[in-house]
């Protein structure tokens, strides 16, 4: 059995392209020509250019000492917090744009949740040259506010969404909505591995570069390329994809996912998808998703902006499905948590999504040489504010 | 013979096809402006089962969604008053709505429950030609329930064939690439478009729908396909406390 993408662009049961005949063109268009496109030696060289120098990859993994003394195994942190724009979005964002470019488009349009993703499109967007809109929640505006002024100070505009819980899934729902009134012109930059084929595939491809790198640095530190586990956040699943693409098929390596659980996976406040939902169709993509018995998608919670979001990438819900990932919640309490922990112990402020992933070291166990790698996605600069709230060693 | 195809046996041409949200503007309002709808002179009613996430649909339909849902409309309930609708008028009654809702509900069952609403057929934008072909057309004609598909400036020439060959209620122009809600009139553009797809002589009829609001806009759709379609001009009209009659009679009258 393979976990990856069939040439319907399904994961097993989920995926496909389930896209109104407005979109069709154009998802058409990426569909017949990313691989072909985003393969050439032309298309690479500047991809890896542009990781290199602008970017700053390849991006250090790092053994955390404390970290692993505390919890009792070989902990690694592999560090897209130090990624030029502060996450890993920008692998994605530089490999869309150059496909734009390739393919005439000279208007971008993105969701953003949390802002990174934004903040990474307008980064991208400022390099080429190219006009950018962001839909963002407008709760997230509020929530995420220097992310915001970063968009704007780019030169993006930043279009508030106000419908539903203006959130993640309405500003992907504006987006969407953009992309059918200006087809000609205009490519979507989607942050996550979400909505239709080839979108979860190609930003797939994007992040795996996280773990190509890991692969020679866990090599060139313990000897072997292979970890015992991998541990991500995933809210659509971008920088999880990311961690363990060159790991998929390698059944050695055990995959562990956090979703946000909110106030508590029960309390009706959750964005814990796997747990919650049931299959469905979001963002023209088959998955999980968080829904009423009638079919209405349900409105999520999560502390972070960036993991508040009803459903989950068709490629997650597979591996969920069959067994190949373990998934695991973190309320918004554990997440802060440990996100004040590996401050203090490690010196290294996480943003409150990626805080997730590490919140699961305390609920799982591990033998002492067990290599783990945490993919510390983001950096938590976007999210002082929060922190500052509920700090108590800040106040 | 469905509603759809003894419609089109005796009326080929100004078609008019009225939408509005099942459960708007109240829960039970629905019955009546349907029928009210029927009687003045709508040929088809196109009735949206209001969705949360209606990802096609300009701001009107989205709120009027969301006054509906919040008013607790729900699939039972619309498949009540399609049923009481039926008993009050033929008019062929077409749902519009998202897979999702039909998944979740179960595909057999609701395509069962539509037949047995008096339901004729449904228009599902996010729901593809291959993946119907696959998985959905027998249970469709199972229990008879039509299809119309859309095709946009963008659709090429081969896929309007597929969808000219697939739909089974009518063709659903969409005037163009575009969301529902806009009130420009019909460009140059447009009815360049419209021309090109009456000199393919498709067979299904067609409906064009997207930015048909006044009369004018729907004098000029009748000329390029056998009727229209209007859906937020007249949400906006009941939003403001209008009549259906007197919307009806603003665009035939």
């Amino acid at each position: 059995m393979t976990y990856n993408i069939n040439t319907k662009g399904f994961y097993g049961q989920f995926g496909g392209a389930f896209i109104p005949e407005m979109l069709h063109s154009n998802i058409e268009r990426l569909q017949k020509n990313y691989r072909e496109i985003t393969g050439s030696p032309a298309f690479k060289a500047e991809f890896d250019n542009l990781m290199r120098d602008y970017v700053g990859r390849p991006s250090p993994l790092y053994f955390a000492p404390n970290l692993s003394k505390l919890y009792g195994a070989q902990i690694y942190l592999k560090r897209e917090d130090l990624n030029h724009t502060g996450s890993h979005k920008i692998n994605n964002t530089i490999g869309q744009i150059l496909l734009a470019k390739h393919i005439g488009k000279t208007r971008i349009i993105a969701e953003t949740g949390a802002g990174q993703h934004g903040v990474a499109t307008a980064t991208v967007c400022a390099l080429m040259g190219i006009e950018c809109l962001v839909y963002m929640g407008a709760t997230d505006i509020k929530r995420q506010a220097p992310n915001v002024s970063r968009m704007k100070m780019l030169g993006a505009k930043v279009i508030p969404a106000t419908s539903g819980s203006q959130t993640l899934k309405d500003a992907t729902n504006e987006a969407i909505r953009d992309w059918i009134n200006n087809p000609v012109d205009t490519h979507y930059i989607i942050g996550s591995v979400v909505g239709p084929h080839p979108y979860p595939d190609m930003v797939a491809r994007f992040q795996s570069v996280i773990s190509e790198e890991m692969k020679w640095q866990l090599k060139a530190q313990t000897g072997n390329e292979n970890p015992d586990y991998i541990l991500a956040c995933v809210g659509g699943g971008s920088n999880a994809a990311g961690a363990i693409y060159h790991y998929i098929d390698e059944p050695s390596v055990k995959i562990a996912l956090t979703e946000a659980a909110g106030k508590g996976i029960d309390s009706g406040h959750s964005a814990a998808t796997s747990v919650l939902g049931s299959v469905g169709i979001i963002h023209g993509s088959k998955t999980m998703l968080m829904q009423t018995p009638d079919g209405q998608i349900v409105e999520p919670y999560s502390i972070s902006a960036g993991l508040d979001y009803p459903g989950i990438g068709p490629m997650h819900a597979h591996l969920i499905e069959s067994g190949r990932a373990q998934v695991y919640s973190a309320t918004d309490t554990e997440a802060l948590d440990a996100a004040f922990e590996l401050s203090r112990i490690e010196g290294i402020i996480p943003a409150l999504e990626t805080a997730h992933g590490f919140a699961v070291l305390k609920k799982m166990t591990f033998k002492p040489d067990d290599v783990v790698v945490i993919n510390l996605s983001g950096r938590g600069d976007k999210d002082l504010a929060t922190y500052i709230q509920h700090d108590p060693n800040v106040q | 013979m469905n509603r759809f195809d003894i419609l089109f046996k005796q009326k080929a041409a100004r078609v008019l096809n009225i939408y509005t949200t099942a459960g708007y503007p109240t829960l039970e309002s629905t019955v009546d402006t349907v029928t009210a709808l029927t009687a003045a002179g709508a040929d088809i009613i196109e009735l949206g089962m209001p969705y949360s996430d209606p990802l096609a649909d300009g701001t009107t339909i989205q709120e009027s969604s969301q006054v509906a849902l919040a008013n607790g409309m729900t699939l039972e309930t619309l498949f009540a008053q399609a049923n009481a609708i039926r008993t009050q008028t033929d008019a062929p009654i077409i749902l519009m709505g998202y897979l999702n809702q039909m998944l979740q509900y179960g595909t057999e069952a609701f395509l069962s429950q539509a037949q047995q609403s008096g339901i004729d057929g449904l228009i599902i934008p996010d729901l593809p030609m291959d993946i119907y072909v696959e998985d959905y057309e027998a249970l469709f004609k199972q229990y008879e329930q039509g299809i119309a598909f859309l095709v946009t400036p963008e659709t090429s020439a081969e896929r309007i064939r597929e969808a000219d060959r697939l739909s089974t209620a009518f063709l659903y122009i969409v005037s163009k690439s575009n969301i529902t809600g806009g009130s420009s009139g019909l460009d140059d553009g447009q009815l360049a478009y419209f021309k090109t797809l009456e000199e393919m002589n498709l067979e299904t009829p067609k409906l064009i729908g997207f930015g048909i609001h006044d009369k004018v806009t729907f004098d000029t759709a009748c000329q390029y396909g056998n009727g229209a379609i209007i859906g937020s001009a007249f949400i906006r009209h009941l939003g403001k406390g209008g009549s259906p009659k007197d919307f009806v009679s603003s665009i035939i009258g």
